[in-house]
């Protein structure tokens, strides 16, 4: 099911500013790669490119190559929509269609695209609250609607949404800034199950959070504001954190700076 | 695993890519079904162009959905559909608009003419031509003149009131008979000036009447337009001048409002704009008086939407020249007001740092 | 909420302890500051008690009417408010009021709302600036403009299409059409959807605009297309919006009077077909039979008035409630 990307001389702009500058990195399937960096550095940006969302924001426009098992995401011919259900994402702040029920709010994806039997909705809609560890905590209220949950529960809800079309990626975009601890746990524990299944990468400020869920580590950085962000280095967790080796990356880590 | 089949299908390499129409079909698909439709009318012999319109954007919908269908899918042909829709929509609140002008113009420059702005209709007889609307203008800019007098003061201090003071029970009922006078239709408004005016007080019909319905449906507009500008004046601003010491009062006049006079007097104007072109109190209240009376205190006046109305059912040929020509006359006035409105809405603009 | 709970425990708040209470508050013991609350205070009580005379005024020469009236207000199909003795009812008013809002709405709406899409989603942001202009400029044009143009330049072009609707959908009966001047309650209808046209649109607008992007993008991250987006996460958004944007139309639409005084050729008749001339407004009746009115043809035209200025609060409050509550909503998700 998951699959490998590999970015090459990729970067992206808000109209006339250039927000990421040429970057260039695989991230291996069934693994977690984790984007560290300080704010502005364009780390966000950079993973909305993976599933062709930064073109959404208005002036917003990539050039490069972005390729998911070698087939390009930029070429011509290729559905931006098609992508997106392929490379799903969820996002800083947990957000469920709020007039939608929890069961709605999991299906909605599936209903886009075709027809199921109900009871073929049902079978999915539980396994992937299942496999959001969500499913215990709200089997016996589907049909209440998603808003009432807590944060850590919504953001689960939007993972399990995010899971039930069965996507090749997982892009996560710093999902537990607006969470507690404790759900920020639980989240975390899940993303180690989930690489089992799909390629993950993830955004977050949080280097602990870095260290103790990714296997991969990219940081990035810019020279200045005002300047795009660039890809700094990318390897092994362990090496990035213990042994890095361009000296911006120590000096991050170690918290003299960002 | 039967039930993930279509899922685990669906995202194969494959589906990235995904038939798409040319970018050229759309403006195609539009030319052709505008070709089609002036072919069908005319072999049906229709005469109204709207007609024809409305053919061409039938055509250009369906024919989009279909070619959409055939090579995109259901999904992207329910899109294209949505999306040409939505189009037609645009272009069909256009049409009148750019119909209206169009013909106003066309129509009303045939008697327009210094002489019909600088002469009073007197005693031309309806089915006459000559004539024109100095006596309207005059009234129409007094009958405003004084109801901004009365609406602006009390449209301003209750906008202060709501956002430098308001709380509780009565700000509550201000704001929402506020909201509810919005939608005071004009003639009940003049029905009211006439019961108590002068059926009950016994005064005749005059400017002033009219001036007073129509500063009712103006108070509400300059009031919430001024709202809507003190609350986009920072409450640092106002922070900074009461802890320099300054009264509330005063910080309200020298600070607050010089801050959002910009976006006040634009709301004015809009308002004027608005009332300027009452037609029904007018007619309750000012009655009709084709010669010149410059004292709105006493007897019935002229009144521009008033003439109007008064030279399109007097129903001949003159009349209705004489009749767009004053709406000309009154479009001009109310779209200068809005454009100067707007001017000085984008030149004195808070900057809210945005 | 502080609000709320003041209120709660002091059921009867007397003025002059709110007055106290502000006082201490905000601090305004001198002079000018008691000065200028007063003159700001004192506008608002103004307004209201525009309002409460408003209705107070008109109940009164109502009452008036109706006290000689010898036919039935509600049911009489007769306007000889001049004769002695008078007889009036309002229900040719009231059945051609409804109807042409109705009419106005129903093809406003859907219009409106693609409006107000294609501003805030499908027109590029060059485009979408002058566009909300022009239906600002549609908003601005007198209704008494809109009335001529109706009459001489619209109604002409109705007849095809009229003769056509008789043709497709006369056997209904409602599409009926003898031929003529088209100035009927369809025609009165199409143009007050023109004129509430704005007013929706821009109400509308505001309410996808304040659509969260973060429901939008949780849509597209899904593989939803445009549209998709739309229906699943702004449309839900803004149907309470489209509902009091509707409204805040009608109040429009049962108001209008010299547009459609100035369209209708006015019968005191109820036709079952729309596209027969004929018919009648509050409002249009109102300007029509003012000139020719004696003193009680007058007070009986205020007392339809009446009825309208009712009609217009009750769809006006509605759809301010409706807005309030959607604020409060919202505010508590924020």
């Amino acid at each position: 099911m998951a699959k490998r990307i590999d970015v090459s001389g990729l970067s992206a702009y808000y109209g006339s500013h250039k927000a990421i500058d040429d970057i260039s990195m695989t991230v291996e399937p069934r693994s977690v790669t984790a984007f560290i960096g300080p704010s502005g550095c364009g780390k966000s940006t950079f993973l909305r490119t993976l599933n062709r969302m930064h073109e959404v924001t208005p002036g917003g426009r990539v050039e490069g190559k972005v390729l998911l098992d070698g087939d390009d995401l930029y070429a011509s011919g290729i559905d931006p929509v098609n992508v997106r259900r392929t490379v799903g994402m969820v996002f800083q702040r947990p957000n469920p269609f709020p007039t939608m029920s929890i069961f709605d709010n999991v299906a909605a994806g599936l209903r886009l695209n075709g027809s199921y039997k109900k009871s073929e909705l049902n079978e999915i809609v539980e396994k992937s609250l299942k496999g959001a560890n969500l499913w215990n905590e709200v089997k016996d209220r589907l049909n209440k609607p998603g808003s009432g949950l807590s944060g850590g529960q919504q953001q689960r809800l939007c993972i399990a949404r995010a899971i039930a079309v069965e996507p090749q990626v997982l892009l996560m975009d710093e999902p537990c800034s607006a969470l507690d601890p404790i759900s920020t746990l639980a989240i975390e524990d899940l993303i180690g199950e989930l690489k089992e299944r799909f390629t993950i990468v993830i955004v977050t400020h949080n280097m602990q959070q870095a260290a103790r869920v990714s296997d991969r580590t990219a940081f990035f950085n810019l020279a200045a504001v005002g300047q795009p962000g660039k890809l700094i280095e990318i390897d092994e967790t362990e090496r990035i954190f213990s042994n890095p080796s361009v000296q911006a990356t120590e000096d991050y880590i170690s918290g003299r700076f960002g | 695993m039967s039930t993930t089949a279509p899922t685990a299908q669906a995202v194969t390499p494959d589906t990235l890519h995904a038939a798409r129409l040319p970018r050229w079909t759309s403006p195609l698909v539009a030319i052709g079904s505008a070709a089609a439709a002036v072919g069908i009318g005319l072999a049906a012999g229709l005469h109204s162009r709207v007609q024809w319109g409305l053919i061409a954007a039938v055509l250009f919908v369906i024919a989009s959905y279909v070619l959409a269908t055939a090579v995109e899918g259901r999904r992207q042909a329910k899109d294209r559909f949505a999306t040409s829709m939505i189009w037609v929509t645009f272009l069909l609140a256009v049409i009148p608009l750019a119909s209206l002008i169009w013909e106003t113009v066309e129509r009303g420059s045939k008697v327009f003419s210094p002489y019909f702005l600088s002469h009073s209709m007197g005693v031309v007889a309806d089915q006459d031509p000559g004539g024109g609307i100095n006596h309207a203008i005059i009234g129409t800019l007094q009958q405003v003149a004084l109801a901004s007098l009365i609406a602006v003061p009390i449209g301003l201090l209750t906008a202060i009131y709501l956002v430098e003071y308001g709380r509780g029970k009565l700000a509550k009922a201000v704001t929402f008979f506020v909201d509810v006078m919005t939608g005071i239709p004009s003639i009940v408004a003049g029905l009211f000036v006439l019961s108590f005016w002068i059926l009950i007080l016994g005064f005749d019909f005059s400017g002033w009447a009219g001036a007073m319905a129509l500063s009712i449906l103006m108070m509400p507009v300059v009031v919430r337009s001024t709202e809507e500008m003190l609350k986009l004046v920072p409450n640092e601003l106002r922070e900074a001048s009461l802890a320099l010491g300054v009264p509330k009062w005063r910080t309200i006049l020298k600070v607050v409002l010089p801050t959002a006079i910009g976006g006040i007097t634009t709301g004015v104007m809009l308002a004027v704009a608005r009332i300027a072109g009452e037609t029904a109190p007018v007619l309750l209240l000012v009655w009709v008086n084709p010669f010149i009376n410059t004292n709105p205190f006493d007897g019935a006046q002229g009144s521009l939407p008033l003439y109007i109305y008064q030279q399109y059912a007097a129903g001949s040929e003159a009349s209705y020249d004489r009749a767009w020509a004053a709406a000309l006359a009154l479009i001009g006035f109310i779209m200068i007001l809005n454009l100067v409105a707007r001017g000085i809405a984008r030149w004195k603009a808070p900057k809210t740092g945005r | 909420m502080d609000i709320a709970t003041q209120t709660e425990t002091a059921p009867p708040p007397p003025p002059p302890a709110t007055t106290e209470q502000q006082r201490a508050s905000r601090g305004a013991t001198r002079p000018g500051d008691r000065i200028f609350l007063g003159l700001s205070r004192g506008s608002g009580i103004v307004l209201l008690v525009i309002m409460a005379a408003i209705a107070a005024f008109l109940t009164y020469r109502a009452a008036l009417a109706l006290s000689d009236n010898t036919g039935n207000f509600l049911t009489t199909f007769e306007w000889d408010a001049n004769a002695i003795p008078p007889k009036f009812g309002i229900a040719v008013l009231a059945f051609g009021t409804v109807v042409s809002s109705i009419i106005a709405l129903v093809i406003a709406v859907p219009v409106a709302v693609g409006i107000a899409l294609f501003i805030s989603h499908y027109a590029p942001r060059k485009l979408a600036v002058p566009i909300a202009y022009v239906i600002d400029l549609l908003a601005a044009v007198p209704s008494i403009v809109y009335g001529l143009w109706g009459a001489l330049v619209v109604a002409p072009n109705l007849t095809g299409f009229y003769s056509w609707l008789d043709t497709v959908l006369g056997w209904t009966g409602i599409f009926e059409y003898q031929g003529g001047a088209p100035r009927s309650l369809m025609t009165v209808g199409i143009l007050l959807a023109i004129m509430i046209l704005p007013i929706i649109t821009n109400v509308s607008r505001e309410v996808f605009l304040q659509a969260p992007k973060m429901h939008e993008e949780a849509a597209l991250a899904l593989g939803a297309t445009r549209w998709e987006v739309i229906r699943m996460s702004v449309l839900p958004f803004g149907r309470s919006g489209i509902i009091s944007a509707s409204m805040l139309g009608l109040g429009r639409a049962l108001g209008e009077t010299i547009a459609v005084a100035t369209v209708l050729s006015p019968t005191f008749l109820i036709s079952a077909s729309l596209l027969d001339p004929g018919g009648g407004t509050f409002a249009q009746n109102i300007a029509s039979k003012f000139n020719e009115a004696s003193e009680y043809g007058r007070d009986a035209l205020i007392a339809s008035g009446l009825v309208l200025f009712l009609i217009t609060l009750l769809v006006n409050g509605a759809a301010r409630m409706i807005i309030a509550r959607r604020k409060e909503y919202s505010g508590a998700n924020a």
